[in-house]
C-alpha cells in the first residue's frame, strides 16, 4: 500500500458550541479524485480548510506528504494548489496581472502563458476579474491553484452556481488535471458532479463521516435495487415476469410497468425474460441507483442543491 | 527567504496601486480633496491673504490668520484620515469578498498583504501633501514658510500611527455599508479632541486622557511643533508617541483582525 497524500485521523473542529467536524477520519490516494461530499454545512468546507493548513483542528491529526500542514505550511505551500469556497479577487485586478503576481509567489512556477491557454483564457488576459463571467473566474482559481505546478490540488465547491455547460467543461480541466498525475482532493454538494469525477467519495453528514468508497461501490452495497420500465399493451406483463426469481415488485400503472429487483445480473435477465414470453415492448429504460439515492438511504433525507 | 518577501510585497503593493488608479472617484477622492478642502476654506476665511503683502520672513507663520486653527494642519490630518478610512473601506469589501483569505492562502505573510496597503497609503499621503504644498505655495504666497520636509515626515509618521488605528477599527466592520460610518464615527470625534480646534488643556481630564492614546492628538502637537519652527526635538514625546501607539495598535490588530 503506497504512502497516502493526505491522512486524516479523528479530527474535530468546533465554533463555539457547533461542533463543525467530528471524529472524521480518511486517506486520499497519489493520482485520485477523491470527493467529500453531502448537503451544505455538512462539514465539507472545514474539513478542507484543515488539511490545507488555514484551520487548526480542534484534535485529532493531519498529514499531507507526510507533513503537518499548519506547522509545516512554508515547505508544504509549492507542493499543494488551492482553491477556495466562494472567494473573490480584486474587481479591477486583470487576468494575467493576478497571474502574474501568483507566479512570483512560488519557486518554481509553470509559465502563466500556456497555462492561461490550457484554460481558455488567454483573450481575457487584459479583462478585469469583475467582468469574467461565474465559469471564467473559477478557470481563472483553477490557473490560481495550478501557478506552481502542485502535487495535490484543493477544489472547494468548483462549479456552485454555474450553468451545466460551464459545470461540464470543468470537469474535463479537472479530469486534465488527474490525467497529468496530479491528486485532487474536491468538496462538492453535487451528486451527479461526485459521480461523474470522483474515483473516491467520503460522504460528510452533521460533521460526520457516514460512509466511504467509490461511487459504484456505494451504490452497489446500499442501493443494489434497480428497476426496469416498460411501457407495453401487454396487460399482464407484469405478472408474468413476477415470477422471475430476482423480481422484488412488479407493478403496472396503465401501459406502464415497472419491475423492481436486485443485482447486477438483474436486467440482463429482465431482457432475457420478455424475448422468451415474446412480450411487445413499445419503451424500455432502466432506473439505476445514484449516489443521491444512497445519500437519501443512509441519511433520510435529500442532498438540497 | 527575504527577497522572495520584498518581491512579493513589491509586486502586491504595485498591483494594489494599479486596481486602484482605476477607481477614478477614490483615486480623485484620495488625491484632490484635501487640497480642494484647503483652497476653498483658505479662499473663504482668508480673502485678504490672497492680495495681502507677502509675510515678512521670518514673523510668526500661524498662516492664513483669518482662521481660528490651523489650515494647513487640518488639510494634512484631512489627508492622513483619509487614508484610513479608505484603508478601513477596502479591508471590508476584500474581507466579504473573500480576498482576504484568498491571499492568506498563498506563500504572502499576512503582515505583507496588510503592509502593501499602508506602503499605498503613504505613498498617497506623499503625493497628496505634496499637491496640497504646491497649492498653498501658489495660493497663500509667503505664509507657509514651514520646512516641507519635516513637516512631510511629520505628517507621514502622523499617518502611519492612524492607519494602524484603522486596522484595529477595521476588525470592527461588520460589513462594507458599515466602514464608511464607523470610520466617520471614530475619526471625527479624534479629530475634535486632537487639540486642533480647543487648545489641549482647556479639555476636562477625562477627554484628555482618552486623546493620550489617540495618534490624532499627537499627529496635531508635532505638526503644530514643526510649523512653528520649534521643530521635532521640543516635541520629541509626540513623536515617540506615535511610534509607540502605531507599535500598540499594530500589536492589537494582530489580535482582532479578522481576515474572514
Amino acid at each position: 500500500m503506497p504512502t497516502p497524500v493526505v491522512r486524516v485521523d479523528n479530527i474535530r473542529k468546533v465554533y463555539g458550541r457547533t461542533v463543525a467536524v467530528s471524529d472524521v477520519s480518511f486517506e486520499v490516494q497519489q493520482g485520485e479524485i477523491f470527493g467529500l461530499i453531502g448537503p451544505n454545512g455538512a462539514g465539507k468546507t472545514t474539513t478542507m480548510e484543515c488539511v490545507e493548513g488555514l484551520r487548526s483542528p480542534d484534535g485529532g491529526a493531519i498529514a499531507v506528504f507526510g507533513l503537518d500542514p499548519v506547522r509545516d505550511v512554508y515547505r508544504l505551500q509549492d507542493r499543494i494548489g488551492v482553491q477556495l469556497q466562494e472567494a473573490q479577487l480584486q474587481k479591477r485586478i486583470k487576468v494575467w496581472e493576478a497571474i502574474d503576481l501568483w507566479a512570483s509567489l512560488y519557486s518554481r512556477p509553470v509559465d502563466g502563458t500556456r497555462l492561461l491557454e490550457q484554460l481558455g483564457l488567454v483573450e481575457k488576459r487584459n479583462a478585469w476579474f469583475m467582468t469574467l463571467s461565474g465559469g471564467q473566474k473559477q478557470r481563472l482559481f483553477i490557473a490560481l491553484a495550478l501557478i506552481n505546478d502542485p502535487e495535490l490540488v484543493f477544489l472547494d465547491e468548483l462549479t456552485t452556481g454555474l450553468d451545466p455547460q460551464a459545470r461540464r467543461a470543468i470537469w474535463d480541466l479537472v479530469r486534465g488535471i488527474r490525467q497529468r498525475g496530479k491528486t485532487v482532493f474536491m468538496t462538492t454538494h453535487l451528486m451527479e458532479e461526485a459521480e461523474r469525477l470522483c474515483d473516491r467519495v467520503a460522504i460528510l453528514e452533521h460533521g460526520r463521516l457516514i460512509e466511504v468508497g467509490t461511487p459504484e461501490e456505494l451504490v452497489r452495497k446500499h442501493c443494489p435495487e434497480r428497476s426496469v420500465v416498460f411501457t407495453s399493451d401487454d396487460a399482464d406483463i407484469a405478472a408474468r415476469l413476477r415470477a422471475m426469481p430476482a423480481v422484488l415488485e412488479a407493478t403496472s400503472e396503465g401501459a406502464m410497468h415497472t419491475i423492481r429487483g436486485q443485482g447486477d445480473d438483474f436486467v440482463t435477465d429482465v431482457i432475457n425474460a420478455v424475448a422468451r414470453e415474446g412480450i411487445r415492448v413499445r419503451g424500455f429504460r432502466t432506473e439505476i441507483p445514484t449516489l443521491e439515492d444512497v445519500f437519501l438511504k443512509l441519511t433520510g433525507h435529500r442532498v438540497r442543491d | 527567504m527575504p527577497s522572495r518577501i520584498l518581491n512579493g510585497l513589491w509586486k502586491l503593493t504595485w498591483v494594489e496601486a494599479k486596481i486602484f488608479a482605476r477607481e477614478p472617484m477614490g483615486l480623485v477622492g484620495t488625491l484632490f480633496m484635501p487640497v480642494v478642502v484647503f483652497v476653498l476654506l483658505g479662499r473663504a476665511f482668508a480673502p485678504a491673504k490672497l492680495v495681502g503683502p507677502p509675510h515678512p520672513p521670518g514673523a510668526s507663520a500661524s498662516a492664513l490668520e483669518g482662521l481660528p486653527f490651523n489650515l494647513a494642519i487640518l488639510s494634512a490630518l484631512v489627508i492622513a484620515i483619509n487614508a484610513a478610512q479608505s484603508l478601513i473601506a477596502i479591508m471590508s469589501i476584500y474581507r466579504e469578498g473573500g480576498i482576504l483569505k484568498r491571499l492568506r492562502a498563498t506563500p504572502l505573510s499576512p503582515v505583507t498583504i496588510l503592509g502593501a496597503h499602508v506602503v499605498l497609503k503613504l505613498a498617497f499621503t506623499t503625493i497628496s501633501l505634496t499637491l496640497l504644498v504646491l497649492a498653498g505655495r501658489r495660493l497663500f504666497p509667503g505664509v507657509i514658510q514651514v520646512n516641507v520636509l519635516s513637516f512631510g515626515a511629520a505628517v507621514l509618521l502622523g499617518t502611519l500611527s492612524i492607519l494602524s488605528l484603522g486596522f484595529v477599527l477595521a476588525s470592527l466592520v461588520p460589513t462594507p455599508r458599515f466602514a464608511q460610518l464607523i470610520g466617520a464615527a471614530a475619526f471625527y470625534p479624534m479629530l475634535a479632541l486632537s487639540g486642533l480646534f480647543f487648545p489641549f488643556d482647556r479639555l476636562p481630564l477625562a477627554f484628555r486622557t482618552i486623546a493620550f492614546v489617540l495618534p490624532t492628538t499627537h499627529a496635531v502637537a508635532l505638526l503644530q511643533g514643526v510649523w512653528d519652527s520649534s521643530g521635532w526635538m521640543a516635541h520629541w514625546v509626540n513623536a515617540a508617541m506615535l511610534l509607540a501607539l502605531f507599535g500598540a495598535y499594530s500589536a492589537l490588530s494582530t489580535k482582532v483582525f479578522r481576515w474572514e
